[in-house]
C-alpha cells in the first residue's frame, strides 16, 4: 500500500506544474484560447520537450513506457491550469489506438512522430444519436483496392481541427473496425467547446483509410482506450477540483461583508468543508481508476473500477463546481475569474466519456 | 502507487479473518446478523475471547496487555471484526478510560482499574454529556465538592450509553465554579455505579431500544483517590481522551457487510414489475451510489493510514471526515434496506407474539430510525465540520 507518486512521477508532475505556472497562467491561457487555432504550437513543443508526449508509449518508439498512474500528476496539473492543448485527444485517445491495436509498421510510422510532438491525432467515434453507447456506429467502411473507403459523420471529435491523423470507427461486413484517416480526407466543421477547447464535427466521404487492428474486433479496444482516457480525465478533474477548492477557500478568507471575512460564517464554513471532503473522495477514486487501469487483469474488473470512479468524479465535479461559484457570489459568475472557467471544465468532465447515469448503468451490468 | 495491502498485511488480514471465523460463537454471529439487541454478557463474552488471545487492546503498552500492531494492522483488525459481524468492543473502558489511566493515572490507580478493563470484568460507561451541554461540553454543571477525603457529587448526566449495565462511570465534574474560563475547574472522576445516591433512568429511543440513560447524582460520596490527574485539570484529560480515537471511525468493514446483505435481500424482493428489485434501475442507482461512496471512503481511509504510518503523526481532522462520510453511508444503507421491503416496512411488533411474525423485516425500519443517531453522537457531524473548518482549512 502506497499512495504517493514515485520519485520520477513526482519530479515530472512538479516540472509540469512549474512550467504551467510560469507559461500557462490564466492570462497566457486566455490569449491561447482567443487565438485563431485555439492552441499554442510553442506550448505543444514545450510539452513534447518535457517528454509528456512519450510518457505512455513504449521505449521502442521513443517513449517511456508509462501507464495511467504515471500520467496522473500530469493530468492533475493540466486540470489546475486548464490546459486546452489537444493533449488528451492525441496522447490519451488517438495514439493509444495505434499503440494498442496497430501493426508494427503503423506504430513505427506514427508513434515516434507523436512522441516528438510532430503529429497530432483525434478519435472520431461519437455519432448523432449514439450518446455514450460505444457500439452504436453507423459509419461504413468498404474495401477499395488494397485499402478501405470510409463514409460517415462523426460528432464532437475532440481535437479535430488540429488533428493530422484521425482514428475513425466504422463498420465493415465483419463488424466494428478502426481506421487511420489523414486529415486531407476529412471535412472538419470546427468549434470551440464550452470549456474552451477545440473540437469539431467530422465527415468522411469515401475517405481512404488504413485498417487499424483486427477487422470487426474494434469494440474491446475502444472500450479499453475510453477507459484509459476516462482515468485521465478523472485525474484532470481532481486537479481542477483542487484549484476550485483552494481558490474558494482563499476567497472566504479575504472577502469581507458586514465588517468580517465571510469565512467566519458557519453557513459557508460547512459548505467549504463539504467541498474539501468531496475533493478527497474524488481523489481516492481517481487513484483507483488509474491504478486499476494499470493493474487489472481482466477487462471486467478494469471497467467496473473505471465506471465507479467516473460516477463519483461526475457527481463531485458538479458539487464542487456549483459550490465554488455560489461561495464566490456574483464574482464567480464573471468571465474574468478563473474559477468560472474551472466551473465550465468540471461541468464538461462530468459528462465527458459517460455521465454518472451512463456509468451507473454500466457498473450495474458489470456487478 | 499501489492500492493493495503488502504481502505481510494480506497475510495478517487472512490470519485475523480466519481466527474470527473460528472463534466467533455462532449464537453471537446470528444475533448480530438478525440485528438483535446485545446484552452485557454478549458484549463481554466477545471481549473476553479477544482478551485471552491478546487482541483486545492493541494500542496499550505491552506491559498492560497491548501488542505492537502498527496503525495498518489495527485498522485491518477492526475492519475485519466489522466485516465479520462480531459484537462491538465497547470503547468506554478499552479506548477511553483505559488510555486515560495509562497516561494520567497513579501506579495504584493503574493496578486497581486496568486489569478489570482489559479482562472485561468491569463494564464502564461515560459521564460527559449533560442536559444543558451537548456539543458544548465545557458548559457542564455537575458539581463535585471536596469534603475531607472524598468528593460529594450532585448533578445529572445524559445520553449515558449502556449506563444501565455498567459497573463504573468516568465523569467530568466541576470542582470549581468560580473561575471565568469554563474549561478550568473541571475534574475527571471515577465513580462506582453502586454508590448510594446514583439513579439510572432509561431513555427509550424511538425504535423502542434501550441504549442510553440519564444518570442522576444526589449527594454521591466518591473517595478522593478516584480523582484522575489533578483537581481542576479534567479538561486536559478530556481532550486527551477525545484524541484517542479508534482506527475504525469510518466503519467501513461493517458497512461492507451491510451492503452485501442489502444486495442479497434486494435480489429476493420483487419490484412493481415483478422482476427482482435489484434490477430496478431507480433502486439500483441509489444502491450503486452508496457502494461507490463506500469504495471512495475505503481508499480515502487507506490514504490517511498510509500517511500516518509514514509520518508517525496521530490522525488529525482527517478522522472527522471519516466520521462524516462513514455515518452518512451507514444511514443511507439502513434507509435503503427499509425502502427495499416497501410496504412490508410497516409492521413493527406482533401483538400476540405470533411465531410467524417476520422479525427481521420488522426490524429494518426501527434500524433506520436508530441510525439517525450516528450523525449526532460522538461529536455531531456539524461539530466535525467545525473541526475540519478550523484545523484543516484554517477558517
Amino acid at each position: 500500500m502506497n499512495f504517493d507518486y514515485n520519485e520520477e512521477q513526482q519530479l515530472l508532475a512538479d516540472s509540469v506544474r512549474r512550467f504551467l505556472a510560469k507559461d500557462y497562467g490564466f492570462e497566457a491561457r486566455k490569449k491561447i484560447v482567443a487565438s485563431k487555432d485555439g492552441w499554442s504550437p510553442a506550448v505543444w513543443a514545450q510539452l513534447a520537450e518535457m517528454g509528456l508526449m512519450g510518457l505512455p508509449f513504449s521505449p521502442d518508439h521513443g517513449g517511456f513506457g508509462g501507464g495511467a498512474v504515471d500520467l496522473m500528476g500530469v493530468m492533475e496539473a493540466a486540470g489546475d491550469a486548464m490546459l486546452v492543448e489537444p493533449y488528451l485527444a492525441t496522447v490519451g485517445l488517438g495514439a493509444q489506438f495505434v499503440a494498442r491495436a496497430g501493426s508494427d509498421a503503423q506504430k513505427k510510422a506514427i508513434l515516434p512522430a507523436v512522441v516528438e510532438g510532430k503529429l497530432k491525432m483525434a478519435f472520431a467515434h461519437t455519432e448523432k444519436g449514439s450518446r455514450y453507447n460505444l457500439s452504436k456506429v453507423a459509419a461504413q467502411a468498404k474495401k477499395a483496392g488494397s485499402g478501405w473507403e470510409i463514409s460517415g459523420e462523426k460528432f464532437v471529435v475532440l481535437g479535430a481541427p488540429s488533428a493530422d491523423t484521425f482514428v475513425v470507427s466504422a463498420n465493415t461486413d465483419k463488424g466494428l473496425s478502426l481506421f487511420l484517416v489523414k486529415k486531407e480526407s476529412a471535412k472538419v466543421k470546427a468549434y470551440v467547446t464550452l470549456d474552451e477547447q477545440r473540437a469539431g464535427d467530422v465527415s468522411f466521404s469515401k475517405a481512404p483509410g488504413e485498417m487499424l487492428g483486427a477487422e470487426g474486433g474494434a469494440l474491446p479496444v475502444i472500450e479499453e482506450v475510453m477507459d484509459f482516457a476516462t482515468a485521465l480525465i478523472c485525474a484532470e478533474a481532481v486537479g481542477a477540483m483542487k484549484f476550485a477548492c483552494d481558490t474558494t477557500l482563499e476567497y472566504l478568507k479575504t472577502r469581507k461583508q458586514f465588517g468580517v471575512t465571510i469565512g467566519t460564517f458557519q453557513a459557508l464554513q460547512h459548505r467549504m468543508v463539504d467541498m474539501f471532503v468531496s475533493y478527497e473522495q474524488a481523489k481516492s477514486m481517481a487513484c483507483l481508476a488509474a491504478s486499476k487501469f494499470d493493474s487489472a487483469t481482466d477487462a471486467k474488473d478494469r471497467a467496473r473500477s473505471i465506471s465507479a470512479a467516473k460516477i463519483k468524479i461526475a457527481d463531485n465535479c458538479r458539487h464542487i463546481s456549483q459550490e465554488a461559484i455560489q461561495l464566490h457570489g456574483g464574482m464567480g459568475m464573471t468571465d474574468e475569474m478563473k474559477v468560472s472557467h474551472t466551473f465550465k471544465r468540471l461541468t464538461m468532465i462530468a459528462q465527458q466519456f459517460g455521465d454518472a447515469e451512463h456509468h451507473l448503468a454500466r457498473f450495474a451490468k458489470l456487478s | 502507487m499501489d492500492l493493495n495491502y503488502s504481502q505481510d498485511e494480506s497475510a495478517f488480514r487472512d490470519e485475523v479473518r480466519g481466527w474470527i471465523k473460528q472463534n466467533l460463537p455462532q449464537d453471537l454471529r446470528e444475533k448480530i446478523a438478525n440485528y438483535d439487541e446485545l446484552g452485557r454478557e454478549d458484549l463481554l463474552r466477545w471481549h473476553k475471547i479477544l482478551a485471552k488471545k491478546g487482541w483486545v487492546a492493541p494500542a496499550w503498552p505491552k506491559d498492560f496487555g497491548g501488542n505492537d500492531w502498527n496503525v495498518v494492522q489495527r485498522y485491518i483488525f477492526e475492519e475485519e471484526c466489522g466485516f465479520a459481524g462480531t459484537p462491538p468492543l465497547i470503547p468506554f473502558g478499552l479506548s477511553m478510560c483505559g488510555p486515560v489511566i495509562l497516561r494520567f493515572g497513579t501506579p495504584e490507580q493503574k493496578k486497581r482499574f486496568l486489569p478489570g478493563i482489559y479482562n472485561g470484568d468491569v463494564f464502564w460507561c461515560q459521564g460527559y454529556s449533560e442536559p444543558g451541554s451537548g456539543s458544548d461540553l465545557a458548559s457542564l454543571k455537575t458539581k463535585a465538592e471536596r469534603q475531607g477525603d472524598h468528593y460529594v457529587v450532585n448533578g445529572q448526566k445524559i445520553w449515558t450509553t449502556l449506563g444501565h449495565i455498567a459497573d463504573w462511570i468516568f465523569c467530568l465534574v466541576r470542582t470549581d465554579s468560580t473561575l471565568s474560563k469554563r474549561q478550568e475547574g473541571i475534574s475527571f472522576l471515577l465513580i462506582d455505579m453502586k454508590t448510594p445516591g446514583i439513579t439510572v433512568r432509561p431513555l427509550i429511543l424511538m425504535d423502542g431500544g434501550h441504549e442510553v440513560n440519564e444518570v442522576f447524582f444526589d449527594n454521591v460520596k466518591v473517595p478522593a483517590e478516584n480523582l484522575i490527574f489533578e483537581e481542576g485539570k479534567g479538561w486536559t484529560v478530556a481532550k486527551y481522551l477525545l484524541g484517542h480515537e479508534r482506527m475504525n471511525t469510518g466503519r467501513i468493514g461493517a458497512s461492507k457487510r451491510e451492503l452485501a446483505k442489502l444486495k442479497e435481500f434486494a435480489a429476493k424482493q420483487t419490484g412493481d414489475d415483478g422482476k427482482p428489485l435489484i434490477e430496478d434501475s431507480r433502486f439500483r442507482d441509489k444502491l450503486t451510489r452508496v457502494e461507490v461512496e463506500l469504495m471512495a471512503l475505503e481508499i480515502t481511509n487507506l490514504r490517511f493510514l498510509d500517511q500516518m504510518r509514514r509520518s508517525g503523526q496521530p490522525p488529525g481532522a482527517d478522522v472527522s471526515m471519516l466520521k462524516i462520510k462513514g455515518t452518512e453511508i451507514q444511514q443511507a444503507l439502513t434507509e435503503l434496506s427499509m425502502q427495499a421491503v416497501g410496504p412490508m416496512a410497516q409492521p413493527f411488533k406482533s401483538v400476540a407474539n405470533d411465531p410467524d411474525f417476520d422479525e427481521f423485516t420488522a426490524g429494518l425500519a426501527p434500524r433506520y430510525c436508530n441510525f439517525r443517531k450516528t450523525t449526532i453522537y460522538a461529536g455531531s457531524n456539524e461539530i466535525q465540520r467545525n473541526i475540519i473548518s478550523k484545523m484543516t482549512l484554517g477558517l
